[in-house]
């Protein structure tokens, strides 16, 4: 139950995500930090990003990109950097390496091989002789006649 | 005299509780042997004692629901969730809005679901019906069992507090109050297809009677599930304070993958109805449907993928529905893969046609909620066996799904025109190229007008366009030449009207999706007292932030005035409020709800300089997904009215000999 409360208290600090302090003047680069900050997870929350985590940490981390962007990183070696200190955990957006790529691979993988059998079904369908229906017995008959009286 | 009584009523609960176990456990044993051994007698035991098991479990949750609303202290769990302060609607929803409580909710549904089925069952063959409610019932023991030994809600205390502990603030809201139990409707509505699934593969025989009853049952829980789940989205999207409608959590994809394939079921048992094919394909889905519904309560209960929504991250719960999930899955498939072979597909039909149609979108659906499953399980997977930890998190869900959702947009309008058993393509889709390129004008609009380069926003426009113009088209067809056309319009079937709205209703709801995502405006400022400042086209005023006191809570509330082009829109009022007893803040933001926008104002602190922090969101086309969801569950509704499944429901000849088991 603590640890619930706990997570619930983070989860839900009342102010949400970027404070006004934080906004760098800049427009461009404050909407590509803003960008920045939607791929990155807030480690202390659930899956929350930083950019709309209230958590301190959270804000810790957006406070990092800007000082990153703002010192001249491009995006990918702003994320690097934050990769190479808090791990691959802190990326929502998986990387395509290793592993990954079954993770990534699953959607079109499946589709290919659900694919590949619906066709060879549905072409089995094309070709299949029509099942002649067996007539209703009298008791069928019977209570079909039931059932379209009501 | 009235503790007494309370505690009269709570002892009361718990032994119904016992006797409606007891009372499933002969309900899953009796008919089954009865239906092998066709004992007429014994088949017929079925019926009382689901009205039994309901009666009883009804009476339990009723007992414990008092309990609550009595604020009965001697319950332990009346003591960890709920506060004599708190106002009464949560205290009635705090019966479900915990561990214990959410599960006789759920068994709850379970024997409703098996007391409707006894109810409406007349027309069902004695041996099916037999065998449905034995499978229902089986469910029942699980979960009867699970409460009883392991999440007992009539745990007693020797000496009550003076007062409880409070419902987590959080879930002291009237969209999150009616949640979950819409959710359980959904989830355990698929347990009846599953029963149903089970008892014909026991019986060996899966016809066109078949799925036009389990259709009626699928249905029915695809209308909950879209009714909670939109419940759920919009709660999130009013009361987690920064506007999200859809965060794909674990919890929420738990529901959404049972949300598709029932989605998929809803659709491949029409093949099975109208063309006696697909059938192995349906029982499979009717048990994947079901078992994902059984893995989203594994999800939520073992708090293995940790998620607001997990109250209980007990490992000793999680293992027992562990259990639970592989014997049911594991005794399904184990029995599909025997008896599949025996369901022979009848009707013979051409690639392009109806059923291909169909097949489509079931493989679209299953697909995508394929890849929503290893994308919720896939941190699990990579830490154990990859000794990787790592997120994934929004960005992985809306790339690997949303090309599947445009896929199954864009063969929507096409399938439903397209004739069964042997179309000619080309012919069938004469009539939709004007709306094709319609849609196309619209998307090229909504490109033309927005100022930024993403697709994701006409592409949206026009697959939503692609599909209600497609309705309309199709709807326009039905009508043939000639006069009355409106006459014969109105004299449609009800399960037409019903595939029309709920079409629609997808169509609309990925408007609003689409313009949600692509087209959100958002303002983050120190705002001083009556400073203006504009948001888009809006001016916003704050006016005055007081300190105020509510039931149970005290607010830091705030008046805003939002006026556009001089003219008094709206006067919103944010909310920061925190709740002493639970020690948890929240925010209520303020929303001015639209057709075309909502503008959506949040509180924050006060600054060193007097201001306050304000966030302003313009949020366009945003309530086009919840009037779109709507739409989909009346659709569902609609066609769930439909004369066929009042009348012929189970129509096939009760003395049929079914194929015993061997």
């Amino acid at each position: 139950m603590r640890r619930l409360a706990l997570i619930l208290m983070l989860l839900a600090t009342p102010l949400a995500a970027v404070q006004p302090d934080e906004i760098l003047d800049d427009p461009v680069l404050e909407e590509r930090a803003r960008e920045l900050s939607k791929g990155l997870r807030c480690l202390v929350c659930r899956n929350e990003s930083i950019d709309e985590s209230d958590a301190s940490l959270a804000r810790d981390l957006r406070l990092l990109v800007r000082e990153r962007l703002v010192a001249g990183d491009t995006d990918d070696e702003a994320v690097e950097f934050i990769v190479a200190r808090y791990g691959e955990f802190v990326l929502l957006n998986p990387t395509v390496s290793g592993a990954n790529w079954l993770l990534w691979g699953a959607g079109p993988l499946m589709l290919l091989l659900a694919g590949g059998g619906g066709l060879v079904y549905l072409r089995g369908r094309a070709r299949a002789k029509p099942v002649t229906e067996a007539p209703l017995s009298a008791e069928e008959q019977a209570r079909l006649d039931d059932i379209l009286k009501q | 005299m009235r503790h007494i009584l309370a505690g009269m009523i709570t002892e009361l609960g718990h032994f119904a509780l016992i006797l409606a176990f007891l009372v499933a456990i002969v309900q899953m044993v009796v008919p089954m042997i009865g239906a092998q051994k066709r004992w007429g007698s014994w088949m017929a035991v079925a019926e009382p004692a689901a009205n039994a098991q309901f009666a009883l479990t009804l009476v339990s949750f009723g007992a414990l629901m008092y309990a609550f609303i009595v604020s009965d202290f001697s319950l332990q769990l009346v003591v960890a969730n709920s506060h004599s302060a708190k106002p009464m609607l949560y205290k009635i929803s705090g019966t479900w809005g915990n561990h214990e409580g959410s599960m006789l909710l759920w068994v709850l549904i379970v024997t409703l679901f098996g007391a409707m089925a006894a109810w409406f069952g007349g027309n069902l063959p004695p041996g099916l019906k037999a065998r449905v409610l034995s499978v229902q019932s089986a469910i029942g023991v699980a979960f009867f069992a699970f409460i009883l030994f392991t999440s007992n809600p009539f745990i007693r205390l020797e000496t009550p507090p003076f007062d409880g502990q409070d419902l987590n603030p959080l879930l002291q809201d009237p969209g999150l109050a009616f949640h979950p139990p819409f959710l359980y409707l959904g989830y355990v509505g698929l347990s009846m297809a599953f029963s149903f699934a089970v008892a014909a593969l026991i019986e060996g025989r899966v016809d066109a009677a078949w799925g036009r009853w389990v259709r009626p049952w699928t249905l029915a829980a695809w209308v909950f599930l879209t009714i909670g789940i939109a419940l759920g989205s919009w709660w999130a999207y009013y009361e987690l304070g920064w506007g999200g409608f859809w965060f794909w959590d674990p919890v929420e994809n738990a529901s959404f993958m049972p949300w598709l394939l029932a989605a998929a079921l809803l659709h491949s048992a029409i093949v099975v109805e109208k063309r006696e094919a697909l059938k192995s394909w349906t029982i499979l889905l009717a048990i994947l449907a079901f078992g994902f519904s059984l893995i989203g309560t594994f999800i939520v209960r073992s708090g293995l993928l940790t998620s607001v929504h997990a109250f209980a991250n007990d490992p000793e719960r999680g293992i027992w529905i562990l259990l639970i999930m592989g014997f049911f899955m594991g005794g399904a498939l184990v029995l599909f893969s025997i008896r599949a072979g025996v369901m022979e597909a009848k009707g013979v039909f051409s690639l392009a046609s109806r059923e291909s149609a169909l097949v489509m979108n079931n493989l679209l659906l299953a697909v995508s909620c394929f890849v929503v499953f290893v994308g919720t399980m896939w941190p699990l997977v990579a830490e154990m066996f990859f000794d990787r930890k790592l997120s994934v998190g929004p960005p992985f869900f809306n790339a690997a799904f949303t090309p599947f959702m445009v896929a199954l947009g864009l063969i929507l309008p096409v399938g439903s025109v397209l004739p069964w058993k042997r179309a000619r393509l080309l012919k069938a889709m004469k009539p939709l190229r004007y709306v094709f390129v319609l849609a196309i004008a619209v998307g090229g609009l909504a490109f033309a007008m927005q100022t930024g380069r993403s697709l994701i926003g006409p592409i949206g426009m026009f697959l939503a366009a692609w599909i209600l113009m497609g309705v309309v088209m199709e709807l326009a067809q039905r009508t043939g030449r000639g006069d009355n056309r409106l006459a014969r319009l109105t004299r449609l079937p009800r399960a037409d009207w019903g595939k029309a709205v709920a079409h629609g209703g997808l169509g609309i709801t990925m408007a609003g999706v689409a313009g949600l995502t692509a087209w959100t405006i958002d303002d983050i400022r120190v705002a001083q007292i009556d400073q203006p400042f504009s948001v888009g086209s809006y001016e916003l005023t704050l006016q005055s932030v007081e300190e105020v006191r509510g039931p149970n809570y005290l607010a830091t509330r705030a008046e805003i005035l939002l006026t556009q082009g001089g003219d008094v829109v709206a006067q919103l009022v944010p909310e920061k409020r925190f709740y002493p007893v639970a020690q948890m803040p929240t925010t209520e933001a303020a929303i001015d709800y639209d057709l075309a926008r909502d503008v959506y104002v949040v509180i924050g602190d006060q600054q060193s300089n007097g201001g306050w922090t304000v966030r302003t969101y313009i949020k366009p086309l945003t309530n086009w997904i919840w009037i779109g969801s709507a739409l989909m569950a009346f659709g569902g509704l609609l066609s769930l009215s439909d004369r066929r499944f009042r009348v012929a429901a189970g129509a096939r000849k009760s003395s049929a000999t079914p194929v015993p088991a061997e």
